[in-house]
């Protein structure tokens, strides 16, 4: 690795170019919206995860109120055989009232008037994911036994909402590829400019015998220096936008958004952005000049 | 030993006409050659072909042996160490100081940074200046700007030395030692070859002449022998 040691002696003034100057704030911008990518990627993960592992195994039986309590008893336990003897079936268990009221909390609060309202009969079924569930003929024995019951089956919502986190996933992955490749090419053609003004110091370089790596050795470093300056500072302002970001979901009071914990490798990701853009800037910075120097005699 | 050898060597720049037409010359080691001529005769362009600046456009050039036409662009570094130039306008840094130019061909070819110290300061105080070590090259005259362009030339003891109108800038006197310098290089074995103008220094001197003259060695000076038992066969055409 004696490429990260700086203890060489540095033949070309590359520290006093107008690029030198701007390439770090370039950089800094570049990772810091990097940061937000992949913040945003494995956020988008994350969700899509606990929502596919919270309710995809699950579905709700709704059974509409009855006239009399004994009514509604019946319907009960008539759905319950129903589901039970289904094969697709684990666990049906009805919800307590209490349950269902807490479920309408958000929405109707808790006034006492609550307790009064002709409210649904919900039952939570669990299925076996290696059995077949047929929903339509589900539906259809429920009605026999409670008319009006319906199956909110999770899966048809969930699969949206998946979807959706995915395409947003692959969106922000095109985003950060587009950022890398926005960096290479600002690195690329920076290197060429600075090429073309140290072109004199480099020809003597050249005359006196340097290897066309000694050369590129010293733009490579000089790029690593500055894409580890940038980054640092990219992400310095980037640890206060996730904080930000953070306060603002934690104010969100809604059962749709679950609770996000960014795991020690996604923090790792995120940390190692700006050794990251160092390396990328170094390797394309010697590329650059190792390409221009082989037209070189 | 050959040093350099040129046989029907032609240059030309881009579409334009050719500076250099049908040269063929050979250097034995320990030669030391004046390279004369007007101006626009072909005396750096010559030069520039045997420091490998540039390739003929037609021709053969081998340097210590290799045809440079089938050496591989990565050999070429390590023949050109052993190739001292001092430049007709120095080209040295201004950015680094004398010192760190002059340490530069021996850093560029990985010489222990001890070892640079050691033989940089030696060299500054064999030139004259020792004092000046730390100077940036602007803030040095002419005359200290050529030896520092000298030194730099000659730090890592190469086994040609080309020098192209070193004694230009500066007045005889020090021209004078500046090739006394050169001549002790000489004694050490270091083929040279130096461009200049000045008639008085080549008389002065006596060393063989390459002549050249509208890019074709036109002649050679006077047949005096160069210390060390070297010479010039000159096979170019002759008008």
């Amino acid at each position: 690795m004696s490429f990260l040691s700086f203890n060489h002696h540095k033949d070309l003034p590359l520290d006093s170019d107008p690029s030198s100057r701007f390439l770090p704030w370039l950089i800094a911008f570049m990772v810091y919206l990097a940061a937000l990518s992949v913040v945003a990627t494995s956020l988008m993960q994350s969700v899509s995860s606990r929502w596919e592992r919270g309710v995809s195994n699950t579905l709700t039986v709704q059974i509409p109120p009855a006239r009399s309590v004994q009514q509604d008893q019946s319907q009960i336990e008539g759905a319950l055989k129903v589901l039970r003897a289904n094969p697709a079936v684990v666990l049906a268990e009805p919800m307590a009232k209490a349950s269902v009221l807490a479920l309408l909390e958000p929405w109707l609060g808790t006034a006492d008037v609550l307790a009064d309202m002709p409210l649904p009969h919900l039952i939570d079924v669990s299925v076996r994911s290696s059995v077949k569930l047929e929903a339509d003929q589900l539906v259809q024995d429920l009605n026999k036994v409670a008319p009006g019951a319906t199956v909110d089956d999770h899966r048809i919502w969930l699969d949206r909402l998946i979807q959706m986190s995915q395409t947003l996933k692959w969106g922000a992955y095109i985003v950060l590829c587009l950022i890398c490749v926005a960096s290479i090419g600002t690195i690329y053609f920076v290197t060429k400019t600075g090429l073309a003004i140290h072109h004199d110091v480099i020809e003597v370089l050249h005359l006196i015998g340097a290897q066309d790596s000694y050369i590129a050795r010293q733009f490579g470093e000089n790029a690593l220096h500055l894409g580890l300056r940038g980054g640092l500072l990219g992400l310095a302002v980037a640890g206060p936008t996730f904080g930000a970001f953070a306060y603002l979901y934690r104010q969100v009071d809604s059962a749709l958004l679950p609770q996000i914990d960014i795991t020690l490798v996604q923090w790792i990701v995120v940390l190692s952005l700006p050794l990251c853009a160092a390396l990328m800037g170094y390797v394309t910075a010697r590329f650059a000049v190792l390409n221009s120097l082989k037209k070189m005699v | 030993m050959v040093i350099v050898k040129l046989e029907n060597v032609g240059l030309r720049y881009g579409v334009g006409p050719e500076v250099l037409r049908d040269v063929s010359l050979t250097l034995e080691e320990g030669a030391f050659h004046f390279l004369t001529g007007p101006s626009g005769a072909g005396k750096s362009s010559l030069l520039k072909l045997m420091y490998l600046a540039n390739r003929p456009t037609r021709g053969l050039i081998s340097l210590f042996g290799h045809d440079i036409a089938t050496t591989s662009r990565k050999k070429l570094p390590a023949l050109r160490r052993e190739v001292g130039v001092v430049f007709q306008e120095f080209r040295l840094l201004d950015h680094l100081s004398t010192f760190d130019n002059v340490a530069l061909p021996m850093r560029v070819a990985d010489v222990h940074e001890k070892d640079v110290r050691k033989h940089v300061a030696e060299l500054l105080a064999w030139v004259g200046l020792k004092d000046h070590m730390n100077a940036k090259p602007t803030t040095l005259s002419g005359g200290q700007q050529q030896r520092v362009a000298l030194a730099r030339a000659v730090i890592t003891r190469p086994r040609l030395l080309l020098a192209d109108e070193p004694t230009g800038n500066v007045d005889d006197k020090l021209a004078v030692r500046l090739l006394h310098l050169m001549e002790e290089l000489n004694k050490l074995g270091t083929t040279i070859v130096m461009a200049t103008h000045n008639e008085g220094l080549v008389r002065q001197f006596g060393h063989p002449r390459i002549c050249i003259e509208d890019g074709r060695v036109e002649q050679m000076g006077p047949l005096r022998p160069a210390r060390g038992g070297g010479g010039v066969r000159m096979e170019g055409k002759i008008s």
